[in-house]
């Protein structure tokens, strides 16, 4: 056996804590290692040709690369020594960076470890095999979970590209929260008039399935070819009649919630979101509706034209085939009234929040654009914003800045001079002004300057009501004073969650997530739009905060990367997986019973016999059979359990 | 055969993790060794993330990537104790998070049996640990790892390798 080691030094990140010359000298003492130098950036252009010439002149047959985490370049240097002419899989990482250098400020304890952990990635090289990759059919179908502007987006772009794409939307409209925005900053865009073109597009394109007030169920399957139950959740209308005529809307006697409109009045039992939802048709709620909670009413029944509404309609589950998915689930508006009990948690009702200030904004939400406090509905001659409520608030366990909230801050109070008129004293409390994106910064000046917002920095300790006024206890940090303002409307600039749900969806896609519910990245410079499970792509706000410009261009990125996925008729699959040595197998069906994919099979040998078989292009390779099974039988290619063992004799025997 | 639980070597042995400052009477002079186990999606990620963020740890700990904590076998945990490994780490995905699905409840079920074992077999409970740490968590690598390494640390390096 001939193994080479190379030593990165990655500048100084590794050599500024490990002696690399020292340990790459002492590489060579280790029995099997032909070859072992230190290279300045192994990753480099250099650093690869040196290990190829190394693999060609040495002629080695296993490298080991001690370098960064093989999270970060182990697809570098496999691709690397297969150029060169060696297997692939007869590469071994040896993880001193992230794992060492990084971690540990002592040389001669840093270089020690980073020695052993040499040591231990040599000890498995010598146990690796070459292994080779199959190849498996690729299903060109793609999934989007979630109809805001970032599944929009990304759907019509993979659509475009001649890509067959489903879009899955838990309400009965696509839209998202976009949909529920006024305007936008800072052009001051309507966003109803550029985002329900796009809706439209996405309803009549040939290329995209809507399937609205679905949500997902159950995923199982792998990249290329990924099973998705998906539930359509009963509307009690059916909607291949539904016209979206609204009259069983207007005739309902029943009052329900309207989250569209951020509850800010009741909607009815049976709904349409709002007028240009796309779909446009009625769904009933079924906790409110009269027939379902006092069994009597049917008046949507006897009044609708079009014979659509259903009572005995049930939830459907329907099984779908994909290639690819995109996760774009956006975000819930931070539940504030569960948080600040000392901003009245909901019970003063002109303290309000950002959502519900845009739909009292929009000429189309429940008010027709009238601003006005809700406690009278007299017009205000004082208003008073609050920024980072739910974002940058340790207190509530928001450490985040929800990125977007300055900036509609600063729009929302435009608008507000802009509809009742200049007169209005106009306040806004904030910790910094965050306004980094094209032409933000310049807005908020106009804001300031020419429609006298006053901006006060400091945090408001305290909201309560007197004489009719809501009191504004705040400091003024620029001042060094408390300030008072008597206001007639208070909007909270109300921070992001991650969507309700996106815990379990990531639970059910087997990708990574926070502690707050956003996604996880494969690499936040490199991989920003993957996941760590091949063929789960993210778009938009479930990865993190963003706003529109950068969620539609993040949408767009999603879509380049699954179009190029997808341009593959067929796709590599992992050679490390598990493989049954059939001679020794007693037939206990424990990997059966065991395996979340089904990989192990009964085969019939030709003396009659029934073995365990593992079926290639299906197992994942996460060897729980080869822990289970109970005469050892059963290897995993990449993880030779002498490997391990090995492993951890090299790390105890110094 | 169970070992000398040195508690009183606590104060030397936490200062810092040059060799020799596990010195006890009784017990071998030098530094504990650590053998981690962990999976490759959450707790290797993690560990990455820790390291990113240049969280700070001691150097005791050696880890072994696997693909899932459910590829781990327990007798992993017992050949590191018999060649000698004063602790044995184990971490994966949180439940419900794991990236094959059930893996790491495969996995719960075995090290909270082994768990029981390796203490009936005169190995204190400090010196084998199972968790969860998930990709994200880069802080709470730092803490499992740095109140592992203490608590191993207060018990000192175990005497031979017998089990």
């Amino acid at each position: 056996m001939r193994i080479g080691v190379f030593v990165c030094h990655c500048g100084s990140n590794i050599a500024g804590t490990v002696d690399v010359a020292g340990i790459a000298k002492r590489a060579l003492t280790l029995k099997d290692v032909v070859h072992a130098e230190n290279i300045m950036y192994t990753c480099a252009e250099p650093g690869q040709a040196a290990i190829q010439n190394a693999i060609k002149e040495k002629k080695l047959d296993r490298v080991v690369v001690s370098a960064c985490s093989p999270h970060m370049h182990e697809v570098t240097f496999r691709r690397c020594v297969d150029k060169a002419g060696l297997n692939p899989y007869l590469f071994e990482m040896a993880n001193i960076r992230e794992h060492c250098s990084w971690i540990h400020t002592d040389m001669p304890v840093a270089t020690e470890k980073a020695w052993e952990i040499i040591k231990m990635s040599v000890a498995k090289a010598r146990q690796l095999e070459p292994l080779y990759s199959n190849e498996v059919e690729v299903n060109k179908d793609v999934l989007v979970i979630g109809g805001g502007v970032a599944g929009i987006q990304a759907a019509l772009d993979m659509a475009d590209a001649g890509l067959k794409v489903t879009i899955v939307e838990k309400e009965t409209t696509i839209g998202g929260v976009m949909a529920k925005l006024d305007k936008t900053f800072p052009t001051i865009d309507c966003s109803a008039c550029i985002l329900t073109p796009r809706m439209v597009d996405c309803s009549q394109h040939e290329n995209i399935t809507l399937m609205t007030y679905s949500e997902i169920e159950k995923v199982s399957g792998y990249v290329g070819n990924f099973t998705v139950d998906i539930r359509k959740k009963a509307a009690m209308v059916d909607w291949t009649k539904c016209i979206g005529c609204e009259i069983c809307v207007q005739k309902c006697p029943a009052k329900a919630p309207d989250a569209f409109n951020a509850f800010l009045e009741p909607t009815k039992a049976i709904y349409i979101p709002f007028p240009q939802a796309v779909p446009k048709r009625a769904a009933i709620q079924v906790d409110h509706c009269r027939w379902f909670t006092q069994g009597k009413c049917r008046v949507c029944e006897r009044v609708c034209p079009a014979d659509a509404i259903d009572f005995e309609q049930k939830d459907e589950i329907v099984t779908k085939e994909f290639g690819a998915i995109v996760v774009a689930t956006g975000l819930e508006v931070f539940p504030w009234e569960d948080y600040y009990g000392e901003y009245g948690s909901g019970k003063i009702k002109d303290v309000i929040s950002g959502l519900q200030y845009e739909r009292m904004l929009n000429a189309s939400g429940p008010y027709g654009g009238h601003v006005h406090r809700l406690s009278n509905g007299e017009d205000p001659k004082t208003v008073v914003f609050i920024q980072c409520v739910g974002s940058r608030d340790e207190s509530v366990n928001r450490p985040y800045c929800s990125g977007v909230c300055c900036m509609y801050t600063a729009k929302q109070a435009l608008l507000t001079k802009d509809h009742v008129g200049m007169d209005t004293e106009v306040y806004v409390f904030y910790i910094d002004i965050r306004a980094n994106g094209k032409g933000y910064e310049e807005f908020v000046k106009r804001v300031q300057t020419e429609f006298g917002v006053k901006y006060v920095r400091g945090r408001v300790s305290k909201l309560y009501e007197d004489n009719g006024k809501v009191m504004v206890r705040g400091t003024d940090t620029l001042l060094g004073e408390q300030v008072e303002i008597a206001a007639d409307l208070v909007v909270l600039a109300t921070g992001i969650n991650a969507a309700p749900g996106a815990k379990e969806l990531a639970q059910k896609l087997n990708i990574s997530y926070d502690e707050f519910g956003f996604m996880k990245e494969g690499h936040p410079k490199l991989r920003p739009v993957e996941t760590n499970t091949a063929g789960v792509f993210l778009a938009g706000v479930c990865q993190a905060p963003k706003d529109i410009p950068a969620t539609v261009a993040q949408a767009s990125g999603t879509a380049s990367k699954v179009m190029g996925l997808l341009a593959k008729d067929k796709l590599k699959t992992s050679p490390m997986i598990a493989v049954v040595d059939q001679k020794n197998c007693v037939s206990c069906w424990k990997c059966i019973e065991v395996c979340p994919f089904s990989a192990p099979e009964k085969q019939e040998l030709r003396d009659g016999t029934q073995k365990s078989h593992v079926i290639e292009t299906v197992c994942q390779g996460c060897g729980v059979c080869v822990a289970t099974c109970p005469v050892n039988t059963i290897a995993l290619k990449g993880f030779p359990t002498d490997a391990i063992l090995d492993q951890i004799e090299e790390v105890l025997q110094s | 055969m169970a070992e000398v639980n040195n508690n009183q070597a606590s104060g030397a042995a936490t200062q810092g993790a040059a060799p020799g400052a596990g010195a006890a009477t009784g017990a071998p002079d030098r530094d504990v060794k650590i053998v981690g186990i962990v999976c490759n999606w959450c707790s290797y990620a993690g560990a990455d993330t820790a390291g990113v963020g240049r969280f700070k740890q001691p150097a005791n700990l050696r880890l072994i990537r696997l693909p899932c904590t459910g590829r781990i076998d327990p007798l992993f945990a017992l050949k590191a104790f018999e060649k000698g490994a004063d602790g044995v780490l184990i971490s994966g995905c949180h439940p419900g998070d794991c990236h094959y699905s059930e893996g790491n409840y495969y996995a719960r079920r075995k090290f909270e049996l082994a768990e029981r074992m390796i203490h009936h077999l005169g190995i204190p409970k400090e010196r084998f640990k199972w968790t969860w740490v998930s990709a994200s968590e880069g802080a709470r690598w730092q803490k499992v790892v740095t109140d592992f390494v203490e608590g191993v640390k207060k018990l000192g390096p175990r005497e031979g390798k017998a089990l």
